[in-house]
């Protein structure tokens, strides 16, 4: 089991929950089985079938997208954090429709 | 050098004086004598950090191009360095800039960015940088006087670092393993990565990326996600989440160990680059120290017990 942080904006879909546990040997087993058992997750987790370009998915700190991708390999016991890709380099201020 | 008085040397305006940084290596917090730890000292640019060598490279490649002709007015969304760095350029230069950002932001960089005679616009404090942002958009699509430097999309800024930072720390050290610097448009990152692996091919960049407070990101959904234009996640080959906790204990370390007052986005460069260090058997690891810590003397994180939760609120690079 790896446990999987929720971003405040995503809690609406998973009951409220800050964390939650979820099961799988890969980044991507354990997001299916989130989605699976929160199924409006995917649409905001994925577009065209792979993980949206604007969303982050760290595992044990760093993101997945330096390590193996959705294939990189879940010990048990660690953890995922799911995050909005954010800009910052000035004060906060982070551009949209831009 | 400044220790040897008889070489002394003038500047013809303090904009010449931006960039060639220090380099200072950094033992005490090496894990071991093989690992060698430097770091490049960006707040000693004029305006306290690295974003002066992006300003006026973004300004320069303006009047360059002809888009910026003589007194035309700069507008930017910012509350930050960025800010405060084209404040001095353009004052210099001789362009009014002004500078859009939410209500409630600090007053030290408010009053900093007027004593640099910048022109402040409010955009409402409930919709936070965004709103900065929109006003902003709005005022340049109302006025097309106005010239929009903006720093996310703006090719001035990882050029600033591959012509300056970059090579600057290539010329300076034989060997460079790992570079690490903090992620926020990725200027330095992409522009100081590219020019340090035509030296070092083997180097690994990497990354340090901010992990905000939930009241932050309960202001964002997902699908605000916003990856800046001139970022290519792919040219990173590590990229680290850093809490606010962990910037502040990389502060602290910092100022204990080596004497150097950093601000926050640079304690969570140290705490990654310590991190990185202890993979390493031996090599030689150079990180970047965007400013320096005075701007951030009257946040409440310094003193407090919970840092995390005197930190909740903002964004803090």
């Amino acid at each position: 089991m790896a446990a999987v942080r929720i971003p405040p904006t995503l809690r609406g879909e998973v009951g409220g929950l800050r964390e939650l546990e979820a099961r799988g040997d890969t980044v991507g087993a354990v997001i299916d089985d989130l989605v699976a058992r929160y199924p409006p997750l995917a649409g905001q987790l994925y577009a065209d079938g792979e993980l949206a370009s604007f969303v982050n998915v760290y595992l044990g700190g760093e993101d997945i997208r330096t390590l193996d991708g959705l294939e990189t390999p879940v010990d048990d016991g660690e953890t995922l954090i799911l995050l909005p890709a954010m800009a910052g380099g000035s004060g906060g201020v982070r551009p949209h429709g831009v | 050098m400044g220790s040897d008085p008889s070489v002394t040397t003038t500047a013809p305006s303090l904009l010449d004086l931006i960039g060639s940084t220090p380099l200072v290596e950094l033992p005490r917090l090496s894990p071991t004598p093989s690992v060698r730890l430097y770091a490049k000292l960006e707040g000693q640019n004029p305006t306290g950090s690295i974003k002066d060598r992006v300003a006026k490279a973004m300004i320069e490649a303006a009047e360059a191009s002809g888009e910026l002709e003589p007194r035309r007015p700069l507008l930017e969304p910012t509350s930050g360095n960025t800010g405060i760095s084209l404040a001095l350029v353009a004052k210099l230069r001789g362009y009014p800039l002004t500078c859009v950002m939410p209500a409630n932001v600090t007053e030290e960089r408010r009053r900093m960015l007027r004593l640099y005679g910048a022109q402040i616009v409010d955009s409402p404090g409930e919709e936070g940088s965004n709103g900065a942002v929109r006003l902003a958009l709005e005022l340049a699509e109302s006025d097309p006087s106005f010239f929009m430097p903006f720093q996310y999309a703006n090719e001035a800024n990882p050029r600033a670092h591959y012509e300056g930072t970059g090579a600057e720390i290539a010329a300076a050290l034989d060997h460079v393993d790992v570079f690490i610097a903090g992620l926020g448009t990725g200027g330095t990152l992409m522009g100081a990565g590219a020019r340090l692996r035509e030296s070092f091919p083997q180097l690994v960049v990497a990354a340090a990326e901010p992990l905000p407070g939930d009241e932050v990101m309960g202001l964002r959904s997902l699908a605000d996600g916003y990856v800046p234009p001139i970022l290519d996640v792919s040219k990173l080959d590590r990229k680290l989440l850093v809490t606010n906790e962990e910037s502040v204990a990389g502060l602290r370390l910092l100022l204990e160990r080596e004497g150097i007052f950093a601000g926050v986005s640079s304690g969570a460069v140290i705490h990654a680059t310590l991190r990185l260090a202890e993979e390493l058997d031996e090599g030689v690891i150079v990180c970047v120290l965007a400013d320096a810590g005075w701007k951030y003397l009257s946040a409440d994180f310094w003193e407090s017990k919970d840092v995390g939760a005197a930190m909740e609120r903002s964004v803090w690079w």
